[in-house]
């Protein structure tokens, strides 16, 4: 009896030896929400779907064991649908991680529902500098780029050229609010100066009369602070208004490949643009893209789609080491401990206000004469090194950051 | 010379410019919307994806025939009439005895249709298509830079809105058709053949819808939401104007535009929504709209 009881024991004490990892569910699940119809949806859209499943393929998760799910929806870039959305995940679908969430206005509000709910959440499509500010949370990490950054990166080099003077075309909600406050505080830094700016409906389609009050202010640089379709529309528009012919130039804060395919080079030539990863940079990138255009009717991958994959491979690290994808905090704070390295963005690492640092580059779009084929459109200018790049941890205002 | 609340005379009249080119786009798409609304009684909601389809229409015929904006200016309202034809004898004679309801359900549905099946193709960022060479450039006038493609605008759709108020109003053809739409029984008794006459004005309005695309493809996005994001200020551009009035319509549409751009100036964050102040406004007053006739 003896014998049998402490045999059993043995075999219980060696049965519980090797620990199973504990996914709430058994599966970790990967929602990838972003705007699949609308101004954005290029730029993100099915493409960040198509590019978490690479960086879940790359991972080898199916090899490793680990059963990860990844689930898509449109947000439609308005915040009550955004958080709609996430709170059936969370509550329902037993979400785990939300991914990508461009419009800043529904980040925003994801940022607190994730928090709330204790989840992580990865932006990789949202700018708004305020997501690692005032808005930071222990949950939540941004990803690829932000208003900061390309107010840095844009604006600095513009006013260095002589663009002393602007005059901002706003999109009228909290990224174009945020891209502009950035972009300005830069300007006067840098001895520019700041003549006017124009608030235009979000999204917008005719900007003719915007940019007529912005031809009269005289000034030299027109900063275009919205994105997608709004900045084709305002370009094309503003190159038949002569504006350019006038001695006036733009700036587009931020802008997208996919921008320029739309725009063309023969009207896009010229732009200067800050963008944290570009598809022909290196070899590396290059058989990305390859693999990701035919899966998405041949659009080459953006800096968001490269994001979501990179914010996908470290998450499923960080998952694989804690054993666990339970507790948002801790996966967050794991993502944070562990230095981030996959094949787009290289190494990097993730600070403490949830800010992932890596270079930035600035691009010029080429001249069509310039160009060996569709979707080769940039020449590289400048590297940003990944410790000027970003706001410094201190000047943030993050309520994580102990000064 | 003068200012007007920190506004120079220069930048209004350039503004008020802008909005009466604006307000061309608006007249043309609620000529279409009130002309198939008053003589059909269908709400055509499919009005902004047939604009998005004479774009895409001259967009292809650039790209994939080599034919530029002046053909593209005949035949793509052409061909996309003949698609508003096939979409009336295929779907919406069944619908003329039933509530209004219907009619904007069948044609709402084929608008998502077709603006999700161009999406699915064309993404959302659009497609470049460019201002034909004769009219590129534009003249200094002064207080503002007029680009020659947009004074073509507005000359063009005045031209085709007073023409096609003209034949309804004013000649043989356009009274077989208002009188049609009264009592179709009797005008049928004196021979003339009513569902063919239906059939064709629902063509020829889809086909102005399709023509006003063709007029944007240069200066707006060639994208698939392009329709989507006008079609409501039409709506609320034929309400005002009165749904069944074709004087109405062409009024109205340039005077919102006009009144929109004076909005851009003072208060640009307003600009999407005064039309539909307006709106509420004129729907308290007269319920009818400005122009329409109370049924």
């Amino acid at each position: 009896m003896k014998r049998l009881f402490s045999l059993t024991a043995l075999a219980v004490v060696f049965g519980c030896g090797c620990a199973q990892a504990q996914y709430t569910d058994g599966t970790i699940k990967i929602g990838v929400m972003n705007d699949m119809s609308g101004t954005y949806s290029d730029l993100s859209g099915q493409g960040s779907v198509i590019a978490a499943r690479m960086a879940v393929e790359d991972f080898g998760a199916a090899a490793k064991g680990m059963k990860v799910e990844i689930v898509g929806a449109d947000h439609q870039n308005k915040p009550d649908v955004g958080s709609n959305v996430v709170r059936t995940w969370i509550d329902v679908d037993k979400v785990d991680v939300i991914v990508d969430v461009p419009t800043s206005s529904v980040a925003l509000a994801v940022n607190e529902i994730v928090r709330d709910k204790n989840k992580v959440f990865l932006v990789s499509g949202a700018a708004a500098s305020d997501l690692t500010g005032p808005k930071c949370t222990p949950n939540t990490i941004h990803w690829t780029y932000d208003t900061w950054a390309l107010a840095n990166g844009t604006g600095k080099a513009i006013v260095k050229t002589g663009g002393d003077t602007w005059f901002f075309l706003t999109a009228d909600y909290a990224f174009g609010h945020a891209l502009e406050r950035d972009t300005a505080a830069v300007v006067e830094k840098n001895g520019g100066k700041v003549l006017g700016k124009v608030r235009h409906p979000f999204p917008g389609t005719d900007f003719s009369s915007f940019l007529l009050q912005a031809q009269a202010s005289k000034a030299k640089i027109i900063g275009l602070a919205n994105a997608g379709a709004d900045t084709i529309n305002s370009i094309k528009q503003a190159s038949e208004f002569g504006i350019t012919q006038g001695g006036q130039n733009l700036a587009a804060l931020l802008a997208f490949i996919t921008d320029v395919h739309a725009l063309g080079l023969q009207t896009a030539q010229g732009l200067i643009m800050t963008e944290a990863w570009y598809w022909d940079l290196n070899d590396a990138n290059r058989e990305f893209a390859k693999k990701f255009a035919p899966q998405d009717r041949g659009v080459h991958p953006t800096m968001v789609h490269a994001g979501v994959y990179s914010a996908v491979t470290h998450y499923l690290k960080a998952v694989e080491a804690l054993k666990s994808d339970a507790d948002g905090k801790a996966v967050v704070a794991k993502m944070k401990e562990m230095p981030t390295d996959d094949k787009l963005f290289g190494k990097g690492v993730v600070r403490a206000d949830g800010r992932k640092i890596h270079p930035m580059y600035l691009f010029e779009v080429k001249k069509p004469a310039e160009s060996k084929g569709p979707w080769d459109y940039y020449k590289l200018r400048a590297t940003i090194p990944a410790d000027e790049a970003f706001r410094p941890l201190a000047d943030g205002g993050c309520p994580l950051v102990k000064s | 010379m003068f200012e007007l609340l920190g506004i120079s005379s220069q930048a209004l009249f350039g503004q008020l410019l802008i909005g009466l080119i604006n307000g061309s786009f608006y007249a043309l798409l609620s000529l279409g919307l009130a002309v198939i609304f008053g003589m059909l009684n269908i709400i055509n909601f499919t009005h902004g994806a047939q604009y998005m389809l004479g774009a895409f229409t001259a967009y292809f015929l650039l790209r994939y025939a080599g034919l530029g904006y002046w053909w593209a200016i005949i035949i793509a309202p052409i061909v996309v009439g003949i698609t508003g034809i096939i979409i009336e004898r295929l779907f919406l004679q069944w619908l003329y005895k039933l509530d209004h309801l219907y009619g904007l359900l069948l044609t709402f549905g084929l608008a998502l249709i077709f603006e999700g099946t161009f999406r699915n193709f064309f993404g959302s960022s659009g497609l470049p298509y460019s201002v034909p060479p004769t009219l590129q450039g534009g003249q200094n006038l002064g207080f503002m830079f007029l680009p020659n493609y947009r004074a073509w605008v507005v000359a063009f759709s005045l031209a085709v809105c007073l023409s096609t108020w003209f034949v309804i109003e004013r000649t043989k053809l356009g009274s077989y058709l208002r009188a049609a739409t009264e009592n179709p029984t009797l005008v049928r008794a004196f021979g003339i053949n009513v569902p063919r006459m239906i059939t064709l004005t629902y063509g020829f309005g889809v086909a102005l819808a399709a023509l006003a695309g063709v007029m944007a493809a240069p200066i707006y996005n060639v994208s698939p939401q392009m329709g989507a994001n006008l079609i409501i200020v039409v709506f609320a551009v034929v309400v005002i104007g009165g749904m069944g009035s074709i004087m109405g319509a062409i009024v109205t549409g340039f005077g919102l535009g006009i009144i929109e751009g004076l909005t851009k100036v003072f208060f640009p964050e307003a600009s999407n929504t005064v039309i539909f102040i307006i709106m509420a406004i004129v729907l308290l007053i007269r319920p009818a709209g400005l122009f329409g006739r109370a049924t």
